[in-house]
């Protein structure tokens, strides 16, 4: 029974920085249609930023707004850089760039910060929570994890049903010709939908890297289930992938815990089977009649 | 920005076919012009140009010190024009309401948007029994009527209508027309109107101009066209 | 491409190629039997040509070549035989699949294991039973996946290729994997020998490849990658013709794994990693968009790329000198795709054109 509590307490803490993750690149699919293989890369840098300005004296807390901003603004360069060329063709093309993407943001950081693998602090405590005298794999950590990525998923649901630019955005993901028509600047708003997908990706850069320490490749796996979680979630909305990253973090905590952790990646693919057997396009995603 | 829409020898092709050559003919201010003519005349292509979608070869479309043509198309709202495309644009995801804070996003007075909307919803009652419903629940009607709204709410000075009749049942297309009468007669608006029903376009149309293979056959009031009976049988098919 | 074969060209015929005039345009200098020269017109003879051509050619080239250029070769051909059957999935069919190191490594685990428990089975069978095996495997997926489309495709093969090499890791329970162990006939020198084995399965596949292309199935292939509805209502299985593709390109990708395997002397899990996989679809696209010759372009890229890299940039002095290669062929990647989208074999397809136009006048 203890055994279930705690993995199931992992799985949610994990399954949180899945849904970072799975936000991140929901965010940068409804806004142009591509997914962003190199998020994860891209997370891995704003780290690595992170950890440099804490080797010079800077509090944890100003260098954690500065990935953020690193952030927004790799996001925003990759999009008008590199992706809006490609973003009206075959989305084949999309996917290798954010391949070659990947590959020099690992190359580069190695480049710059070495490849061997070097800590990164977290800001509370790792050690989990005593209940009735035995620990629990609860941490306060792990709770300011749980409780930013639910308060980003807020702010960031707040933003787009709310707002005005929430609204633009929104109608510039599901239309944009129309939207374009209405006044609505659709290319650059493609541009903040990446800028927002990869503040979102860089957090979950931060909480990933305490436990899984910081090297250019760290953040490979967390993104392949983050995009499991993804697309578990149905691509469309910051619920989805809230949802989509809970049932895959829960998923590779029994998994892991109950089986292996060799068959972790297996528990992935028949999640990803069983759940898209059932609903096609995702757990919350809206039936779309195909146009003939 | 107000007065009269010039359209001054306008000619834009697809690859080599040439789908207007050197039209010309002016949109009266407060008036309704209707552009008719049969399936592959221009009409469209006309509207598509003057909206900002096709690049003209030649010509300019004049709307006060602008040329419509050469400005971008999101750039058209915040010179009072206003679009409904043909297929209404309705963006179906989005509920009514959200449609119609669409259109007022890029009006100079923010705070009149809320009012706008309630005269919008005022105009069209089954439009605001479905205020929060998303607009994929609307039928054909509703949405050319959501799309009509959302274009007042931007309260243009021009409005470019394109097709509102298509796939319409004639009594909800009598109801259009009749609305687009009486918003001229209120606000003073200057409507251009391309419609493949000539019949129930110049019912409500101050002129009319009638094209065929790109070209201008004529250009008069809409009670001249209609009475000229060759013309009619011609071009327009009754 | 009619009547001059320059380069070694194993068996593929580019399709721009295949549309040409039929009759020598009058009024053309030139003797009038270099005119007449030209393929033969059936596929069939004309791909069995080509294929013959290139191993001749091929032939030629391995025996001026040192050793471990011939290890070099035989690595191209195993990567060609698994990209060209990817290029028939991804162009043919329109299905993505980021996990085809998988299956190449379903192959190789398939033959590594065949081979240790019979030492004295004969290469060619090993290597059948190999590409069947994961051809099978390959029918599962494609079943699994066959009413998912784009991303949630491409999230289930990017899960499916984490997952196998984890499970071989653990079923095969070492990470040195299995090891192989072949001895070449006495006459011919190891590298010698796997460069013609690899070569010589790159150019039947290919051929097979080829004729796939210009016979029915190619028709019912590109009506469901360009739209399923329609090709259902004209009466075309859709989640057959997809599971087919599947199938296909995981025999290739099987036997291009045994291959390698062979190559390597053992199966191992890490041989195949999730970046194997996303390089596989990069020379896919960057080779040329689904052609067969592409397929030949992103072998080469795949192997050589960061040989002539690491020669051009790279240097084992600095932090900078060691990862420079990978950061220019990440750039590389990005700036070929945006500006040369249909890949090597596509800019060659234009500029043969210019070149015929031009030879024209």
């Amino acid at each position: 029974m203890r055994l279930f509590v705690n993995y199931t307490l992992v799985g949610v803490t994990q399954g949180l920085v899945y849904a970072a993750v799975a936000l991140a690149l929901v965010l940068a699919w409804r806004s142009t249609r591509i997914l962003n293989f190199a998020q994860g890369a891209m997370a891995m840098i704003t780290t690595y930023i992170a950890a440099t300005l804490l080797e010079h004296s800077v509090g944890y807390w100003e260098a954690f707004i500065a990935a953020i901003a690193a952030g927004l603004v790799i996001g925003a360069v990759t999009e008008r850089l590199v992706i809006r060329p490609v973003e009206a063709r075959n989305p084949l093309n999309a996917v290798i760039v954010a391949i070659g993407v990947l590959i020099f943001l690992e190359a580069l950081a190695a480049a710059i910060w070495g490849s061997v693998e070097r800590g990164f602090p977290a800001p509370f405590s790792l050690v989990g929570y005593r209940v009735g005298g035995h620990g629990i794999e609860l941490a306060p950590f792990d709770v300011f994890v749980i409780v930013a990525v639910l308060v980003m998923m807020a702010l960031l649901l707040a933003l787009f049903r709310f707002t005005a630019l929430g609204l633009r955005m929104r109608a510039s993901a599901f239309s944009p010709e129309v939207a374009g028509m209405l006044g609505v600047r659709v290319k650059r708003l493609l541009t903040l939908g990446w800028a927002l997908a990869a503040a979102a990706g860089a957090l979950a850069g931060l909480f990933v890297a305490p436990s899984v320490f910081l090297y250019p490749q760290n953040m490979d796996s967390v993104l392949i289930f983050g995009f499991t979680a993804a697309i578990i979630g149905g691509l469309e909305s910051p619920l989805g992938a809230l949802a989509g990253g809970l049932v895959s973090g829960l998923a590779w905590s029994y998994v892991g815990g109950y089986i292996g952790p060799s068959f972790q990646a297996s528990g992935a693919v028949a999640l990803l089977v069983v759940v898209l057997m059932v609903r096609p396009s995702g757990l919350f995603s809206s039936p779309q009649a195909r146009r003939v | 920005m107000s007065g009269p829409l010039a359209i001054e020898d306008l000619s834009a092709s697809y690859g080599p076919i040439r789908a207007l050559n050197g039209v010309s003919f002016s949109v009266p201010e407060g008036t309704i012009t209707a552009v008719l003519g049969a399936n592959g005349a221009g009409k469209t292509t006309l509207l598509r140009t003057i909206m900002g979608l096709v690049h003209p070869e030649r010509g300019a479309a004049r709307y006060g010190e602008v040329d419509l043509t050469r400005i971008e198309v999101a750039e058209h709202v915040r010179h009072g024009v206003a679009h409904v495309p043909e297929g209404r644009g309705v963006i179906v995801e989005l509920t009514v309401e959200e449609n119609l804070r669409l259109g007022g996003l890029f009006r100079r007075d923010r705070a009149g948007i809320r009012q706008s909307i309630g005269e919008v919803l005022e105009l069209f009652p089954s439009l605001a029994e479905r205020r929060r419903r998303s607009a994929h629940t609307l039928s054909g009607g509703e949405r050319q009527m959501l799309a009509i709204g959302r274009a007042l709410v931007a309260r243009p000075r021009l409005l470019l209508l394109d097709e509102p009749s298509l796939g319409l049942a004639p009594r909800v297309t009598a109801q259009i027309m009749e609305l687009l009468r009486r918003l001229v007669a209120e606000q003073r608006l200057t409507v251009l109107l391309v419609e493949q029903n000539a019949r129930s376009a110049l019912s409500v149309a101050d002129r009319a101009v009638v094209l065929a293979l790109g070209k201008v056959v004529i250009d008069d009031t809409a009670t001249a066209v209609g009475a000229h009976d060759s013309l009619r049988h011609h071009y327009l098919g009754y | 491409m009619a009547g001059v074969v320059a380069e070694p060209d194993p068996g593929a015929t580019a399709p721009a190629a295949e549309a040409e005039p039929t009759a020598a345009p009058p009024g053309r200098s030139g003797p009038a039997w270099l005119r007449r020269l030209r393929l033969p017109t059936q596929p069939f003879f004309r791909h069995g040509l080509l294929a013959v051509l290139g191993g001749v050619a091929c032939y030629l080239l391995s025996v001026q070549v040192s050793s471990f250029a011939n290890f070099n070769i035989a690595e191209v051909a195993a990567y060609t035989v698994v990209i060209a059957g990817l290029a028939l999935l991804v162009g043919g069919t329109g299905q993505i699949s980021l996990g085809h190191a998988a299956l190449m490594a379903v192959g190789a685990y398939a033959y590594a294991d065949l081979e240790s428990h019979n030492k004295h089975l004969p290469l060619a069978v090993g290597l059948l039973l190999a590409t069947a095996l994961t051809a099978a495997a390959g029918g599962i997926v494609g079943a699994a996946a066959a009413r998912l489309r784009g991303p949630y495709l491409a999230g289930v093969t990017l899960a499916l290729g984490l997952a196998v090499p984890q499970l071989a890791d653990h079923y095969f329970s070492s990470d040195q994997g299995i090891p192989i162990s072949f001895t070449p006939p006495s006459t011919v020198e190891a590298n010698h020998w796997l460069a013609w084995i690899c070569l010589l399965s790159a150019l039947i596949v290919l051929f097979l490849l080829a004729n796939l292309r210009t016979s029915r199935w190619a028709r019912a292939f590109s009506a469901v990658r360009d739209d399923e509805i329609a090709a259902s209502l004209a009466g075309i299985s859709v989640a057959r013709t997809q599971i087919l593709g599947f199938v296909i390109s995981a025999a290739c990708a099987g036997l291009g794994g045994a291959l390698l395997a062979l190559c390597n002397l053992g199966a191992t899990s890490g041989a195949f990693p999730i970046s194997l996989s996303i390089l596989l679809i990069a020379g896919v696209v960057i080779g040329g968009t689904g052609t067969l010759v592409g397929a030949v372009w992103g072998g080469i890229l795949v192997v050589y790329g960061p040989i002539w890299l690491d020669d051009a940039v790279g240097s084992t002095t600095s932090s900078l000198g060691v990862n420079l290669p990978s950061i220019v062929f990440g750039a590389l990647i990005v700036l070929v795709v945006i500006f040369v989208p249909n890949g090597i074999q596509g800019a060659l397809n234009r500029l043969g054109l210019r070149v015929r136009r031009a030879a024209r006048w």
